[in-house]
């Protein structure tokens, strides 16, 4: 029988300290909706959706009032796009768009490319339409792939990537650049991951399959609290105990929903993935650790230890992981990172430096309007750097706020939050990123 | 078996534990085990019930529950038991 205590200790980490399901993803595979004319090929993804999601909304709904705990977001992922458009894809776009309202989700990814390697020629028709699909489209999220650790980094996509997020920024000025909210840019991107902007339906995926993200940097930061002072010993195995919890719960949750939505269980992410409110903050996770702010020499450390603690927590609870799984670190949605970068201590470089120990990488950070489409397209090869040679998923999800500097803030709203821009390196590379090509991939032995 | 739990709290009162239970019996919903406590006059029950017996779906159960909320003045909580097995019990 389960004691008072333990209910008690579950019912504070949902109500007090923000405990929830992040995310349940549904994943469709859309490649037997490929048309060569663009109309039909969005009629039938339109079709395809509506049908394959119908009850998602709704029973994610029913699970969260039944298990009392909530489940902040219901979306959906698909295929790469550039996948299954024969032809324009703009059409296909508007569809997915439609589509999402359609069954009631907050977002939908895979307005996706994967070109670590090169580029097809629907790969290159996608890229010159994000600028204008996401300034068109409210709910649908893009990403692209380019680089891995098995083919190294395309350079032609990376010097694209660089304008293509100008270009969105540019044309959605008007909403401080949310369109490069919606957009991310990834090294080794993962087939099932259930987060936005970066969701995609990988082609190794089933025809469709639930995802399910968990989140909960504020119960971890209140364990911590019980251990003040002590050894890192004890803080790891702190860490790794409450991840446990949490991540039985997502399991719990995902089993739920595939069963009564009759979908596969896919997997879930151990995540921690903050929000702008106070109380859901992995940068606090970090200060409570000793840190004055997230930033100061520490760290990394920090954050190495939270990344493998969590996992280690989460792995045993659930029976398959996937995804991102890690500690986020957005900038304008966590609380904790905004007080640091507005008090200057977190940096582009520090961040940089962060990214390699943890789940992703830059992430919602504001950047100066003023920011040259190479300087954007150095910071991604950096990042895809990092990701290729460390055998990880890194990423880049910066916004260009058109007319803006550093020290100015800008607004996304809701989940999205809230950011001061961040200043940039301003010596150029005009000359490095022109040069465009492959880097190769590297070696796999040798790893110093 | 379907189990719940159902968290009830609030300023004491007489006659909390039959109304609940009362209510729960029309349900033809099982009582498995019962706490309860009073800190400060603040009255705090926690009930783990069997939904298997009744004919009425999670959320029409939830929604039978009301009246004896706004009777009560109480919060009155119910939720899938299964939570805090996954939580707590490997």
């Amino acid at each position: 029988m389960i004691e008072t205590g333990e209910i008690l200790q579950t019912m504070r980490m949902i109500q007090e300290e923000n405990f929830d399901i992040r995310t349940i993803t549904l994943g469709i595979n859309l490649l037997d909706c490929s048309e060569p004319e663009a109309d039909r090929c969005a009629d039938r993804v339109y079709d395809k959706i509506c049908y394959t999601a119908r009850n998602l909304v709704h029973t994610g709904e029913e699970i969260e009032k039944e298990f009392g705990i909530p489940i902040v977001n219901k979306r959906i992922s698909v295929t790469p796009i550039s996948m299954i458009a024969q032809g324009d894809p703009v059409p296909i776009a508007r569809a997915l768009d439609r589509a999402a309202r359609e069954v009631g989700v907050n977002f939908l990814g895979g307005y996706s490319a994967l070109m670590h390697k090169g580029a097809t020629n629907a790969d290159e028709r996608l890229l010159a339409s994000i600028p204008q699909v996401l300034s068109e489209t409210n709910l649908l999220c893009s990403s692209v792939n380019v680089a891995s650790t098995r083919a190294g980094i395309n350079m032609n996509a990376v010097r694209e990537m660089g304008q293509i997020i100008k270009k969105t920024a540019a044309m959605t000025a008007s909403s401080d650049g949310l369109g490069c909210a919606k957009l991310v840019v990834f090294a080794n991107a993962v087939e099932d991951n259930p987060f936005m902007a970066g969701a995609f339906c990988g082609v190794g995926e089933p025809e469709c399959a639930i995802n399910v993200g968990v989140s909960g940097p504020g119960v971890v930061k209140v364990a911590l609290e019980s251990v003040k002072g002590q050894p890192f010993d004890v803080v790891a195995e702190t860490i790794k105990r409450t991840a446990f919890k949490i991540t039985r719960v997502g399991q719990l949750v995902a089993r739920e929903a595939s069963r009564r939505l009759n979908i596969p269980f896919g997997i879930v992410d151990l995540s921690l993935a903050p929000t702008p409110a106070r109380g859901d903050s992995v940068a606090h996770i970090l200060t409570e650790m000793g840190l004055e702010y997230a930033g100061a020499p520490g760290t990394t450390a920090a954050l190495a230890l939270l990344n493998d603690a969590v996992k280690k927590g989460g792995i045993m609870a659930s029976n398959h992981v996937g995804g991102l799984s890690g500690a986020f670190i957005p900038v304008s949605e966590d609380i904790g990172m905004i007080e640091a970068a507005a008090a200057g201590a977190l940096s582009l470089e520090k961040l940089e430096a962060m990214t390699c120990v943890c789940s992703v990488g830059l992430d919602m950070i504001a950047i100066p309007g003023e920011t040259p489409a190479e300087t954007i397209s150095g910071i991604i090869a950096d990042e895809a750097a990092i990701g290729m040679i460390n055998n990880k998923t890194t990423a880049v999800r910066v916004i260009p706020a058109v007319g803006k500097k550093a020290g100015d803030t800008v607004e996304f709203g809701g989940l999205l939050g809230h950011a001061p821009v961040m200043p940039v390196n301003s010596f150029r590379n005009e000359a490095f990123i022109n040069r465009g090509g492959r880097i190769p991939a590297p070696l796999h032995s040798m790893r110093n | 078996m379907t189990k719940a739990l159902i968290s009830v709290t609030g300023l004491d009162s007489t006659g909390i534990i039959a109304k609940v239970a009362t209510k729960l019996s029309e349900m033809n919903i099982n009582i498995l085990d019962i706490s309860q406590t009073i800190l400060d006059g603040y009255f705090t029950m926690m009930m783990v019930v069997d939904l298997d017996g009744a004919h009425l779906r999670f959320e029409e159960i939830d929604r039978e529950l009301q009246p004896v909320r706004d009777e009560l003045k109480m919060t009155i909580h119910m939720q899938r038991m299964d939570i805090f097995d996954a939580m707590h019990r490997i």
